[in-house]
């Protein structure tokens, strides 16, 4: 591959973006981690790290990562036997029935989250049809159980687009070389299928797991205002109480969890690599 | 039996996505301001959507940066991808690595990242910093759509091209361009569909008295939800639907499937 003669040309056809990606996203990094390890006079502290111990800190954090695996776990639930039923329907129709599983990812997510709101609500819609069916009513808002519903609505195509995308990639010949040399249903797919659909997976927990660890609209609008995830501490820290650098502190914890992600995600994909 | 199973299965999940879109339809025709109460059929809302100068603007600023940004970002994206065919595969890994960040971060992070360097910088918060951080991180997605063409590209009708005496540039356009394009296409897609629906990124970094539609409906959803707002979704969820039939007939479609 040359398409120019010298690598001069290329490193300065590159530069503009590499500059580019130093100010947009390396600097603006570093100044998390400069203001998350200083203190108002500038010097070096681990104290702003170090608050997440504090009890209310701690809590929003242990909550998040409480609804946010059960939201993960329903997810992949959900997902997985989609995934499988969609990828076993090869059909020409079936590109139209991932897209539909798939479009409400198009649209606007506070948009996704208001509906459960106004469906939610004490006087909403679903509980006006259970009374009118004479059925008790549900009080789930302002819960934790309307923010995994939340959680669960929005993020599901994430968790369903790369879980079909690897099984839908998977080669039908090695499905039927199993099924020939004698492995059952249940064998084939616990030996061929699970583990070849594993990045697919891996790939999905991270893209629910993530953004339901660190959101902060879902909560707002979903769990009233008594329920507080770590996102809605940071948030806050930023849009009111203008304490950056604990704010950038508390950011740091987060990126931790971002940063094992991204290693258990490498590991899987070079697991995934030999195929 | 199993057939009728996964039908069922896939029956349910539909109603669980798209039941709650058909009632925010539902309820944009609504005339009875509660959504416990069935008012009559109605259109108002909609008129006073359309005479709502706030949402008319947030609008405006939504598509305008959305369309900037992806333009933007698809010229970036694509220049480079092609510039670093030549570079070292060590270096060009340390750019795919940091070009990955946005992508893998939270965007809360990302999102006071960049709000921390535009106070740092004392650029005012606004259309252009919103517009910066959307092409930030819509560089990845086009980055990422277009680098597997370039694995695919096939140099030896470039090279003949070249030995045929025609200018590298015009070669490239040639006979390597038109084998990026559906990348660039998906990319750009890519690219305008997150644009268009960011919100966390956005809202830090646009300052006050800034709005996009996401902001917008955070802030009214805060003071309760006005019934405009249901027809506003409507017409997204249409105009979404209609969109992505017309790119899922056409022929570049293929390219999305990798």
């Amino acid at each position: 591959m040359k398409l120019f003669k010298d690598k001069k040309t290329s490193g300065l056809m590159s530069s503009p973006y590499i500059a580019w990606a130093v100010i947009f996203i390396l600097v603006p990094l570093g100044m998390v981690l400069y203001y998350g390890l200083t203190d108002n006079a500038g010097s070096f502290t681990f104290q702003n790290v170090a608050r997440i111990a504090e009890p209310g800190y701690m809590k929003a954090l242990l909550r998040s990562i409480e609804l946010s695996l059960i939201s993960t776990l329903i997810c992949f639930i959900l997902a997985y036997p989609l995934g499988l039923i969609l990828s076993s329907m090869k059909l020409q129709r079936d590109t139209f029935l991932v897209t539909l599983f798939i479009l409400p990812m198009w649209m606007n997510f506070l948009l996704r989250t208001l509906t459960w709101m106004t469906l939610l609500e004490g006087k909403g819609v679903i509980n006006t049809v259970l009374t009118f069916l004479h059925l008790p009513t549900i009080n789930i808002i302002n819960t934790p159980g309307a923010i995994i519903l939340g959680m669960v609505y929005n993020f599901l195509p994430f968790m369903i687009l790369p879980i079909y995308n690897a099984l839908s990639r998977i080669d039908e010949n090695v499905i039927n070389a199993a099924r020939d040399l004698g492995a059952g249903q249940l064998q084939t797919f616990l030996r061929i299928i699970l583990p070849l659909s594993l990045p697919g997976i891996i790939s999905g927990i991270t893209m629910v797991f993530i953004p339901a660890l660190t959101t902060f609209a879902i909560s707002t609008m979903l769990g009233g205002s008594k329920i507080l995830l770590i996102g809605n501490i940071i948030e806050q820290q930023f849009t009111q109480v203008y304490d950056w650098h604990l704010g950038s502190g508390l950011s740091i914890v987060l990126m931790i969890f971002i940063l094992i992600n991204m290693i258990i995600e490498n590991l899987a994909d070079k697991e995934g690599g030999t195929f | 039996m199993k057939k009728f199973f996964e039908r069922l299965y896939l029956g349910i999940l539909l109603v669980f996505m798209y039941a709650p879109i058909v009632t925010l339809i539902v309820l944009s025709f609504n005339s009875s301001k509660s959504r416990a109460r069935w008012g009559g059929f109605t259109f108002k809302w909609y008129l006073q959507l359309f005479s709502d100068e706030a949402v008319a603007s947030a609008m405006i600023n939504t598509l305008s940066i959305a369309v900037l940004a992806t333009i933007i970002s698809t010229i970036i994206g694509t220049f480079t991808c092609i510039a670093m065919i030549g570079l070292s595969p060590k270096l060009r890994s340390l750019i795919m690595g940091v070009t990955n960040i946005p992508m893998i971060n939270a965007d809360i992070v990302t999102g006071i990242s960049l709000m921390l360097l535009f106070r740092f910088l004392h650029i005012s918060t606004g259309f252009n910093t919103i517009l910066l951080a959307h092409i930030t991180f819509n560089i990845p997605f086009v980055m990422l759509s277009v680098i597997p063409r370039i694995k695919n590209m096939n140099f030896y009708v470039y090279e003949a091209a070249l030995d045929l005496g025609a200018t590298p540039v015009y070669a490239f356009v040639k006979t390597l361009l038109p084998d990026l394009v559906p990348g660039i296409v998906s990319g750009a897609l890519m690219a305008f569909t997150m644009s268009l629906d960011d919100f966390i990124i956005t809202y830090f970094t646009k300052g006050s008295g800034f709005e996009t539609l996401s902001t917008l409906i955070y802030n009214e959803v805060k003071r309760g939800i006005q019934p405009e707002i249901y027809a506003l979704s409507a017409i997204i969820f249409v105009v979404v639907l209609v969109l992505l039939m017309v790119v899922y007939r056409s022929p570049s479609s293929k390219s999305k499937e990798k």
